[in-house]
């Protein structure tokens, strides 16, 4: 959805920045060549005429798979604070956000 | 009036809570009240491997909001990651529809000074809400109940061109997710907030200008005062020749500004992609007409026929219909009434009054329609004049009950035999010997301070048209 020209060198340093990776110059170096060569590698696909084929977003044939309104069990909630690093009697403590 | 020199152009992003018993992809319980972290799961807490489940109903609320805003019901949409990473979203992903949302198009009709104008829809999506951040002084805390909270977005095309526009369409909206029974729209809940955006251009240019994009606006009166100063502020710039920078900006409501946020424009490159985890939503369009069969009538509608069923005025039908349960209740009266535009009188006023003071819902309110009717019937065959029938009417929206029972209890019921307003005139005419002469030199005061003294003496109960005409004959000789 955003590699919007065929040709456009893939930008590895943005990539990485929106993923909330951080890459040394080295490793953008190595990733530049291995995502190219996927990205290569899936690119096969418009060399097929596939003008008379739907976008799917799901290989398998199956819609509309719902639960109905109603309410089951939540956990318990010392377990839930229990899995994170920090948190105090009823909320999960985060490093300061600054807006 | 003075041609404006810059025209503002305004869009809105309305997020609509919608009214589930349970969250959008799992079965914990939406509850605005709950304790922190009691109503959350492995998958509105994120866990790796859970897997999100559709609530049906959701859907189903979103289609029947999207017919009641005139929208195209999307016979196929699905469900998209959009990635942002933020505390409030441990997955870093949001589910959210892209680019096949459920609803598209569609429009709200708002009054206007200028008369009524259609803002166009651009779309309605479905997507689950975040967490809620509270933030301390070395930390910030997350409280996951809100997290999955189902969620429609409401996008509208950028039709708006004043706060006042943007003010209008915003009570219309809600009345309209009322009557569709899709949304409590409580505010104060955080049920309704808003994203603004608001571009000015000169007059007479066709090219919109740079916008500024202003968040989480929680209140309607937040979106008028932030839109109020951005007009005050873009307008300003651009007479002194500067460039408006496309950003997001904050409104702080305590100081009536908006603020910058500096973020950076890459950090809105949200990379959505399919949900792998949800299959696509497929309606069929016998559904959709079943759903549209059932969607109720649009207060438009309603106050056309107010004024033609009960021979309302316009102005009390429009206020009548701006809320549901008040229109409900207005109806359940009137129809058991002679008198509508009394039961519209006494709502308007009286009720709405008392209501607000209290902070009521006149869904919950003990005075029902029926004894309001009965009232009513009691001030129009003169059993009660109008100091009592208010009188009565507070101790019913006190304590409940029926206003003929509390009337022979309290003995609230007007005198109007003859005998005992003689009386009370004579006696009223003997004491008060100062406003007789001043009556007779034809000071109109007098006569009514001779009216309001047989009141007194009768407790508030005479019939005053009564009592008047006794005063005239007696004072005539
Ligand atoms: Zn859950």
């Amino acid at each position: 959805m955003t590699e919007k020209k065929d040709n456009e060198a893939l930008d590895v340093a943005y990539v990485a920045r929106l993923a909330r990776l951080e890459l040394a110059d080295h490793e953008i170096r190595d990733f530049q060549g291995q995502l190219e060569d996927i990205v290569g590698y899936v690119r096969k696909i418009q060399e097929l005429d596939v003008s008379g084929v739907e976008p799917t977003a799901h290989p398998a044939p199956v819609v509309n798979v719902f639960r109905e309104d109603v309410v089951g069990p939540s956990l318990k909630r010392e377990d839930v604070l229990n899995n994170a690093p920090l948190h105090d009697e009823d909320q999960f403590l985060v490093p300061k956000i600054v807006e | 009036m003075v041609e404006p020199e810059y025209v503002a152009t305004i869009g809105l992003e309305v997020h609509v809570q919608l009214d589930t018993v349970s969250k959008m992809f799992c079965a914990c319980r939406t509850s605005f009240a709950a304790p922190p972290n009691t109503a959350v799961c492995p998958v509105c807490l994120g866990y790796p491997g859970a897997l999100p489940v559709m609530n049906r109903k959701a859907v189903e609320y979103t289609v029947r909001a999207g017919l009641m805003l005139d929208c195209d019901i999307q016979s196929h949409s699905k469900f998209d990651r959009k990635s942002y990473f933020y505390p409030d979203m441990p997955k870093n992903y949001q589910i959210s529809q892209y680019d096949q949302p459920l609803c598209q198009g569609g429009g709200v009709e708002i009054d206007t000074d200028a008369g009524t104008r259609i803002i166009r829809l651009r779309r309605i999506h479905l997507e689950e809400d975040v967490a809620k951040n509270m933030h301390f002084a070395q930390s910030s805390g997350v409280d996951f109940n809100r997290a999955g909270t189902p969620l429609m977005e409401i996008v509208t095309q950028p039709d708006i061109e004043s706060a006042d526009e943007a003010l209008g369409f915003l009570q219309t909206l809600k009345a309209l997710m009322l009557y569709s029974g899709v949304s409590r729209c409580n505010l104060e809940e955080g049920n309704m907030r808003c994203d603004v955006n608001i571009s000015m251009r000169p007059a007479g240019r066709e090219a919109l200008g740079t916008k500024a994009e202003i968040k989480n606006l929680n209140t309607f009166k937040g979106v008028q005062g932030a839109l109020l100063y951005e007009i005050d502020r873009q307008a300003d710039v651009l007479r002194g020749g500067g460039e408006i920078v496309q950003e997001t900006r904050r409104w702080d409501v305590d100081v009536g500004k908006t603020f910058s946020m500096r973020i950076k424009e890459d950090d809105h490159d949200y990379r959505y992609f399919p949900d792998p985890d949800l299959m696509p939503v497929v309606l069929e369009p016998k559904e959709i007409a079943d759903w549209r069969q059932e969607l109720p009538e649009a207060p438009r509608a309603r106050r056309v026929r107010f004024v033609e069923q009960y021979e309302l005025p316009d102005y009390d039908a429009g206020v009548l219909v701006a809320d549901k349960a008040v229109a409900d209740y207005f109806e359940e009266a009137a129809d058991l009434s002679s008198n509508s535009k009394a039961v519209s009188n006494w709502i308007m006023t009286e009720m709405l009054r008392m209501l607000a003071e209290r902070e009521g819902a006149i869904t919950d309110v003990l005075i029902r329609p029926a004894a309001l009717a009965e009232l009513i019937g009691l001030v129009d065959d003169e059993t009660l004049n109008s100091n009592s029938a208010k009188e009565v009417f507070v101790s019913l929206f006190e304590d409940g009950g029926m206003p003929a029972a509390l009337v022979k209890e309290k003995g609230l019921a007007q005198v109007s035999d003859s005998a005992s307003i003689e009386a009370f005139v004579e006696q009223a005419i003997a004491e008060n010997p100062k406003s007789v002469s001043d009556y007779k030199a034809g000071k109109t005061k007098a006569a009514k301070f001779l009216v309001g003294q047989v009141m007194r003496m009768s407790q508030g109960r005479s019939n005053p048209q009564l009592v008047m005409k006794a005063l005239e004959s007696r004072l005539a000789d």
